[in-house]
């Protein structure tokens, strides 16, 4: 009788044992993909896919008109000159369209960045579609160096209709260091 | 293990034992000291607060003091009193000799006296304490953080893992140790607050660990959790908080509602009304709080689809709360009743806690939780909830039971006296806070409009009276122990029917050795 | 159906609503009421709604405590012991139990329905007539309002209050840590949509005249909109917690008639144009102090002390970097110090006032360094020249 309960006591503790490193794993590495893949299919926090959008054949709306801004912003300890050349237009949904931003390395030492975009409202995000994009890579630039970083988009036709505008945010980081490493685990794996 | 010898002599007795009325006892010292240090980083900051202006400390060491007081009532206080609650009372209710893994037990209290010191250790390091509020929120507590976050990281993870011991402890003991006959729709309502409540602890704190793992490795490891530069994303930090936090104040709730269900038929001399009802409203409110962390988060930018789901979501609570709230007010309707300080304590916190509720609902209309959101009427809602709802419940819980465990009664006087002077002084201290919160005061700030002055004022005279009131609390108990007037009669309340009240006063070192006869 | 509820809600608890009138504020504008005890309906339609809704849940919440307070307290009273000896023995009754199970559920969707479509409201941020940029700084605000033809407006938003008011040395004044020394000016009956972010840490933008809160998160826009319909300043503060001086950086809103808008927007285009100009010229170093005294008054005192002396950052007074290498110096103010409550200047303050303030450092306080700096010269260093 004894035996039998200390038996079930032990079967028990080791299943709730192992439910709290299910809990650990799915908070781990679970939680965090899980939130990425939702907020890119659902737009939170304005976070468009960080894909490369392969154009599909598609029409221009000629009757639609969508203005979209561009704003810039540089996050603390990243000391480059960042700002959209255009701060707004007005396009079709379906057509291409090209801007840049201008970025200007101020320091005299070679350094890295990531751009990180966001966009509002929220649920325009996932309409949202980039050919081609600055911020899918870090880009560096030598010490006073200066460049117009490319951004293509499409806006998808079915953009809901009550959507007039489209705020596109750039937050540019200084990722020197975080390169710097991922450079040396790439050659030390080599 | 022979069953008839007592207690070790000296210090080994309480290093090394693994009897659960020793290491209940513990725990229950533990968290009365936790909760007078607690208590005085709140008088610090009610000190602060007592006129604008900065008087007494530094803004850099208001915000290690709000931290501090949040992590040490929670972790420290309340969790601590209740696991030591369930260290006494849950073998004795259920009718086992001890705790299902009493090795596990003794270690599951031992890793928290050094983790708290450890803890209370970091306010004098380099940088000073966690000062980024008990909630952490990245980045502030990562990248922004003082060199003292390891500490308390590694302090976070002794605790929860002290919690997950307890726990699995509780649920092998509630399963495995009942006495033949206690099926689960018999068992006392403490019984199954906490059987749920363990069971949110095993789900959640691992999640608690998770957080504090990845804010770890953001700070040391170059990963990007929660920072946008390297593709991760500070909020997620708030969703994998939270989605710890919510259960986690219910964690801290449920087992209040097992001891408010024991005293209030106790002193009605009627049995609980709605039994089976009070296991399900337990069972699904531990159920919702899964699904509502993001009311924390309405002003975060969620898309609205989010915001109406955890609105709902949030709302639905308040059905079976609600219920149980109904079921005590009808367990004393047509009861026999007597208003000794348990009873007192008990009602009090029925009230205050529904009080705490109802502003509960406020917030969780998401349109309206834009003006209430981080405004001090938050902190006056869950010090409502946490303050009436869970302290009231210990103290309640504490006059009940101290009888059986010393087999001395306390001085009633004084019990009813400590009762009316916590009463007011709690709600001179929280009920204003409602007002200046309206107002436009934000929560965490040392400093304030004149606008506010008469309100923080009248709250912080409130919180010296209630904060002195515990002191007469310890002297009560002391007092009770050292000079209290015996009591033999094994049911000591008139209205006892629960199984701790069938064996002797004081309860002796071993009891229930052979299971007792359930009628 | 909620209306006439509400309407019927409110004739009954006419006795109840004029006590409470009594504690009911108007709108928190150019000071707070002391011993305001309710929140306040604000200056926009929105506003009003939320403080609706705010009252109906609870009116509600009024009525519930009154019944099930009242039948708490008379069991209490009516079945003491010396009053009733033979408790009765019930234990369940089903119907009862569902019935509280479903009206509470019932009362809910009377709160349900209003708060959704106030949510829906408040989510349409689309077609405004004007768009801020608002990011929060530690422990500061930035406000930079988009132009769709030319270049974006933009200025930091310091707290002005003394800090002799704050250590208690002076007396304070009315809007003690509510004011700023460049509050945000909107045009009266515009819609105007805030882009909201933050450039360190989490903060919140937060007026409640406006009824908008939303979180700044570093790297991530979130929007918000209003359409004020009263002119005058309204008040607001930041609420989360963002450090240190979370408490110490509050929001100033100017709402104003269209026209003083433009006038005002023209000034400071005009100002800017200004800055631009003064960059060209050379300054004497007394130009250089006085102007380098006001911005160091709003821009460093704070951590550095009034005279110098010190506080949270080093001391200027005698310092070897204030009495050290120009360029040393001009890298410590343009860049800050990465890692500590220092922050890099060079995005906050224009050239004209960098320059000035920095010469400032070297000739006050006993540092009596004799040289300047041109704006030309922070122009060239910053561009790495």
């Amino acid at each position: 009788m004894a035996n039998q309960t200390d038996r079930n006591i032990k079967k028990l503790s080791v299943k709730l044992l192992g439910l709290v490193f299910i809990m650990f794993a799915f908070a781990m590495w679970v939680m965090p993909p899980l939130y990425n893949a939702l907020c890119e299919a659902l737009g939170i926090n304005g976070k468009p896919g960080g894909q490369q959008y392969t154009v599909v054949e598609s029409q221009v709306d000629k009757n639609r008109i969508v203005k979209v801004q561009f704003v810039a912003q540089n996050n603390e300890m990243m000391p480059w000159e960042f700002s959209p050349n255009t701060s707004q237009i007005e396009v079709h949904p379906g057509e291409s369209n090209n801007v840049t931003y201008y970025a200007k390395n101020t320091q005299d030492r070679f350094m890295v960045s990531q751009a990180i975009p966001s966009i509002v409202p929220s649920r325009a995000a996932e309409y949202f579609h980039k050919t081609e994009c600055f911020c899918f890579n870090q880009q560096p630039l030598a010490g006073g160096k200066d460049a117009d970083l490319a951004l293509q988009f499409i806006i998808d036709r079915d953009l809901p209709e009550d959507i007039h505008v489209i705020t596109l945010s750039y937050t540019i980081f200084d990722v020197t260091e975080m390169a710097a490493k991922q450079d040396s685990v790439a050659a030390s794996s080599n | 293990m022979g069953a008839h010898h007592g207690p070790a002599k000296g210090l080994t007795r309480w290093l090394f034992t693994t009897n659960h009325k020793d290491i209940g006892t513990m725990y229950l010292w533990f968290s009365f000291a936790m909760f007078l240090l607690g208590g005085s980083f709140a008088m610090i900051i009610r000190a602060e607060l007592f006129q604008p202006g900065l008087q007494i400390v530094q803004p850099e060491f208001f915000n290690q003091m709000t931290t501090m007081h949040g992590l040490v009532m929670v972790f420290g206080a309340i969790m601590p009193a209740f696991v030591g609650l369930a260290n006494w009372m849950i073998p004795l209710m259920i009718g086992a000799p001890d705790m299902a893994l009493p090795r596990m037990n003794n270690w599951s209290f031992w890793i928290l006296p050094p983790t708290f010191l450890l803890l209370a250790s970091t306010l004098f390091m380099d940088g000073g304490g966690p000062n980024f509020g008990w909630t952490f929120y990245a980045p502030l507590s990562t990248t922004y953080a003082p060199p003292s976050v390891t500490f308390f990281i590694f302090a976070v993870h002794a605790m929860g893992i002290s919690s997950i011991m307890g726990s699995i402890n509780i649920i092998a003991t509630v399963v495995n140790m009942r006495a033949p006959g206690m099926t689960y729709m018999k068992m006392p309502m403490f019984v199954w607050t906490w059987l749920i409540t363990a069971f949110l602890l095993v789900a959640v704190m691992p999640v608690l660990a998770g957080a504090v793992t990845m804010m770890l490795m953001d700070i040391h490891f170059g990963t990007s959790f929660f920072s946008a530069a390297g593709g991760g994303d500070p909020v997620l930090f708030q969703h994998v908080f939270w989605f710890f936090g919510h259960p986690e104040v219910y964690i801290i709730i449920l087992p209040a509602f097992g001891v408010v269900s024991e005293v209030i038929p106790t002193f009605s001399r009627k049995p609980l009304f709605g039994y089976d009802s009070m296991v399900y409203a337990t069972s699904s409110i531990a159920f919702l709080s899964f699904i509502v962390w993001a009311h924390h988060m309405y002003t975060v930018g969620m898309p609205i689809a989010g915001e109406l789901f955890f609105m709902y979501a949030t709302m639905l609570i308040a059905v079976p709360t609600a219920a149980k709230v109904f079921n005590w007010i009808t367990t004393m309707f047509k009861g026999s009743i007597t208003l000794e300080t348990p009873m007192l304590f008990a009602i009090a916190k029925v009230f205050l806690f529904t009080v705490g509720g109802f502003s509960g609902l406020m917030l969780a209309i998401a349109p309206a939780d834009f003006q209430y959101h981080d405004s001090y009427f938050v902190v006056a809602h869950f010090h409502y909830t946490m303050v009436a709802g869970a302290i009231f419940a210990l103290s309640s819980a504490v006059y009940y039971w101290i009888p059986k465990w010393t087999g001395k009664m306390y001085n009633e006087t004084m019990g009813k006296t400590h009762f009316w002077i916590s009463f007011i002084g709690f709600n001179l201290t929280f009920f204003p806070q409602h007002f200046v919160g309206l107002a436009g005061m934000p929560r965490r700030i040392p400093d304030y409009n004149l606008m506010f002055a008469d309100f923080n004022m009248m709250s912080s005279i409130g919180a010296f009276i209630y904060g002195s009131s515990q002191l007469l609390f310890l002297f009560n108990i002391v007092r009770t122990i050292t000079h209290g007037k015996p009591v033999s009669d094994p049911k000591v309340w008139e209205g006892g029917t629960t199984l701790e009240w069938t064996v002797p006063t004081p309860a002796p070192y071993h009891t229930f050795t052979t299971p007792p006869e359930l009628k | 159906m909620y209306l006439q509820a509400k309407r019927l809600l409110k004739l009954a608890l006419s006795p109840v609503l004029m006590l409470l009138s009594l504690f009911s504020a108007g709108a928190w504008a150019e000071t707070g009421a002391r011993w305001q005890t309710n929140m306040t309906p604000g200056i926009t339609e929105v506003g009003h709604k939320i403080y609706d809704l705010h009252m109906w849940v609870f009116y509600i919440c009024v009525v519930t405590g009154i019944v099930v307070f009242g039948v708490m307290f008379y069991s209490v009273f009516a079945y003491r012991k010396e009053r009733h000896q033979e408790p009765a023995t019930f234990h369940e009754n089903t119907r009862v139990e569902i019935a509280w199970t479903i009206v509470p559920f019932l009362i809910l969707l009377f709160m349900a329905v209003p708060a959704t479509k106030t949510l829906i409201q408040i989510y349409d941020t689309d077609d405004a007539d004007l768009d801020i940029l608002i990011t929060g700084y530690q422990w500061k605000w930035k406000y930079e309002y988009i132009n769709p033809n030319g270049d974006n407006i933009s200025f930091f938003s310091n707290l002005l209050t003394d800090g002799a008011e704050i250590a208690n040395t002076e007396d304070k004044g009315s809007n003690y840590l509510l004011e700023v020394d460049e509050p945000v000016v909107i045009p009266v009956n515009k819609k105007v949509r805030f882009l909201v972010t933050a450039n360190d840490v989490l903060h919140a933008w937060w007026v409640p005249a406006l009824a908008v809160k939303r979180d700044a998160i570093p790297g991530f826009i979130n929007e918000a909109w209003t359409k004020a319909t009263e002119t005058g300043v309204f008040r607001g503060q930041c609420a989360e917690l963002c450090g240190r001086n979370h408490g110490f950086m509050p929001i100033v809103v100017n709402v104003v008639e269209e026209p003083e808008y433009e006038a005002w927007l023209g000034e400071k285009q005009a100002a800017a144009a200004e800055i631009k100009e003064l960059m060209a010229k050379d300054f004497s170093l007394e130009e250089l102090v006085e102007r380098g005294k006001s911005v160091y008054t709003s821009s460093c005192a704070a951590c550095h002390g009034a005279n110098g002396e010190g506080g949270v950052g080093k001391a200027i007074a005698g310092s070897p970097i204030a009495t050290g290498a120009m360029k040393d110096h001009m890298d410590r103010v343009v860049h800050g110090v990465p890692g500590t409550a220092m922050p890099a200047f060079g995005s906050q303050l224009n050239e004209v006032d960098l320059a000035a303030v920095i010469t400032y450092q070297r000739n006050a306080f006993g540092n009596n360094m004799g040289d300047m700096l041109q704006p030309v010269d922070i122009y060239k260093f910053k561009k790495g020249q």
